[in-house]
């Protein structure tokens, strides 16, 4: 399955507002340990490699690490 | 008590050829006595090619080293007439714990597949495993086989020619020049061939230490794999419990990267460690404690010209996921029978590329997932670390994340796909795992009859299964057939019919599938018979 990479969230803001509160009060390290597990149960349930393999790439080339 | 490891196997005995006027020429001459060096000499002699192993030693290989040796390669040594008495002494388990912190996070049964004549993996300790080799040796030469083992005779010099190779041999009783049409290079990971002969060996090595002791106890412990990661009694690292025949337990225990290695050998500080680990009332013995780093690399090229490298010499991995032992004897299984082909004048010089060919890609394999799983165990960012913990934490409630948990993956025999030995596949509806180029999958065939890999080995044959087939010859190679009936339901039509109702396979001498068809048919099995041999392109 191709990664859709257009708007496809049934409420964007409710999963945003879910999104932070789930991190809520955590620690630095917490936070950064509830999103690894985070990444792997959402890999798990796309399952596909070749789409994984695209969103690792969605996600490489955006943002300021971008840098050429 | 005298430690096998402590008895000279092979002591020096002054050889004629020490005596001789003019160097003396042998058909192959081996470096190291290891587990690699004694397949090699083993599979030649048992098929009348002359081979003399060097060693510069005289006994088996010393303290912890392999413990875990694997289904292929147990079958190999069945091929060499020595794989009883591994699987006898040996200790069988399928059961494994992984332990993250102060708790079990969950437990594996690695459920090995039926029909198979040997398991998924024993453990036994390298020198049992290199004494059973050289009983083999002993019981081949009292039958008359060109076989030798000259120990305490050390390869100090090496000249490469282009029809042979001399040595410069060093013994107790002083040197001489000895002449091989060809080498086999097994003298392990520090290579002196590989140096005389200044040939690379690149590749990655781990900043991280292990202590690696194996100790003598009477506990309770289960037959069981249990891998900590960041346990409470060492903190930040890991460690690994394995059972080993004749009460050895196998510790590993990670150190990290600065430490002082000759300190952390001495008993005073590794007594308190196990003692943290197995628990104040445990007794135990230490039978051999070492410290290793540990290396990811290989040759770029394992032939170069009458020189062949195999083994540690060859490639070496990091030991999570036992694949050096076992790749090693993988790598002779591939080479002994085309040098045998090449030295009786059957196939070309050119076949001996093949080797290469095929274990680069088997060592390639093999360095990948040790690198994998070294990188796991050993996290060298806080990212990977982080990613890390976040498996493990997962694995204890979800069974998603355990096959992403690698403290070593099974070593598992590498299929040859692109070799140029291979024919087209012109089966595809049978099973891919029996595809050209895999090592043939064991099967049961049922009712007392054994197993279909005994019936293999040390020759091209043909297997017919649910059709005839005719033996032939060619390129001066007569090939027998194995006509078997393989009904529905059987290991045999699941692992080489699948959905085809009848298939001839052409298959290696050593146990690889190189062509397979839905029937007879002469003219195709010459011609990949040919292509096999390296004489067709
Ligand atoms: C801690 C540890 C755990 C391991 N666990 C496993 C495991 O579970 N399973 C597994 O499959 N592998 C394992 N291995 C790897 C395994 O031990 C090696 O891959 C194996 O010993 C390689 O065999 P070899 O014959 O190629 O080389 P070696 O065993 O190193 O033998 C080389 C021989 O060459 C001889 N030699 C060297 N130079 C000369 C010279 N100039 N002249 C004459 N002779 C010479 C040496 O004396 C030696 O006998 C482990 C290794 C370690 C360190």
């Amino acid at each position: 399955m191709p990664l859709n990479l257009s708007a496809n969230l049934g409420n964007a803001d409710n999963f945003y507002a879910d999104l932070l509160a789930a991190h809520d009060g955590l620690s630095k390290a917490q936070s950064d340990a509830l999103n690894a597990r985070l990444i792997l149960i959402l890999a798990n349930h796309i399952g596909d490699n070749d789409t994984l393999r695209e969103a690792l790439q969605a996600a490489a080339t955006t943002g300021a690490i971008d840098a050429g | 008590m005298n430690k096998i490891f402590e008895v000279p196997l092979y002591p020096y005995a002054r050889s004629e050829d020490q005596d001789a006027a003019a160097p003396v020429r042998r058909k192959v001459v081996i470096i190291g006595a290891g587990p690699v060096g004694l397949a090699a000499a083993i599979d030649l002699a048992q098929q009348g090619i002359e081979a003399v192993i060097l060693d510069d030693n005289d006994k088996v290989s010393f303290g912890s080293r392999a413990i875990c040796f694997a289904k292929r390669p147990l079958e190999i040594l069945d091929r060499l007439g020595c794989g009883q008495p591994m699987v006898d002494k040996g200790v069988q388990w399928n059961l494994g714990k992984v332990f993250f912190g102060d708790r079990k996070v969950y437990d594996f049964n690695l459920l090995p597949e039926e029909g198979h004549k040997r398991p998924a993996f024993i453990n036994l300790q390298q020198y049992y495993f290199e004494e059973y080799l050289v009983q083999r040796v002993r019981d081949l030469q009292a039958e008359g086989a060109p076989i030798e083992i000259r120990g305490k005779s050390k390869v100090e010099a090496i000249g490469t020619h282009p029809d042979h190779v001399a040595l410069e041999v060093e013994t107790p009783e002083g040197s001489y020049t000895l002449e091989a049409d060809w080498l086999i290079a097994a003298d392990g990971a520090g290579s002196p061939t590989r140096r005389m002969l200044g040939l690379d060996f690149v590749g990655r090595v781990f900043e991280d230490n292990f202590l690696i002791a194996d100790v003598v106890m009477d506990a309770e412990f289960p037959t069981e794999r249990w891998f900590w990661f960041d346990p409470p009694f060492n903190k930040g690292q890991s460690a690994l419990l394995h059972k080993q025949p004749d009460g050895v337990w196998r510790i590993d225990l990670q150190l990290g990267w600065d430490i002082d290695k000759e300190e952390e050998k001495k008993p005073e500080n590794v007594i308190p460690r196990l003692k943290a680990m197995l628990g104040d009332e445990v007794q135990f013995e230490l039978e051999w404690v070492s410290i290793y780093t540990f290396q990811c690399r290989r040759m770029e090229k394992f032939r170069h010209g009458r020189v062949l490298f195999a083994g540690d010499s060859a490639h070496q991995v990091s030991p999570f996921g036992a694949r050096g032992a076992n790749s090693g004897v993988q790598d002779t299984d591939n080479l002994c029978w085309k040098l045998k082909l090449v030295i009786d004048g059957v196939a070309d010089e050119d076949l001996l590329d093949s080797y290469d060919y095929e274990r680069v890609v088997g060592a390639d394999e093999n360095i990948l997932n040790s690198s994998r799983s070294t990188d796991f165990i050993t996290p060298k960012s806080d990212i990977s670390r982080i990613f890390r913990d976040a498996v493990l934490d997962l694995s204890e409630h979800h069974a998603f994340a355990r096959p992403l948990v690698n403290s070593g993956r099974l070593s598992l025999p590498c299929t040859y796909d692109y070799s140029p030995l291979n024919s087209t596949d012109t089966l595809p509806e049978a099973p891919a795992r029996a595809r050209p180029g895999s090592p043939c999958p064991d099967a049961d065939l049922g009712t007392g009859s054994g197993y279909l890999l005994d019936q293999l080995g040390d020759r091209f044959t043909i297997l017919a299964l649910n059709c005839v087939a005719a033996p032939l010859s060619e390129a001066g190679l007569d090939l027998d057939v194995i006509s078997i009936a393989a009904p529905p339901g059987s290991d045999l039509a699941a692992r080489y019919l699948g959905l085809a109702e009848s298939a001839v396979y052409l298959i290696r001498p050593d146990q690889h599938v190189a062509a397979r068809w839905d029937g007879y048919s002469e003219t195709a099995l010459r011609a990949a018979l040919r292509r096999a041999i390296g004489k067709e392109q």
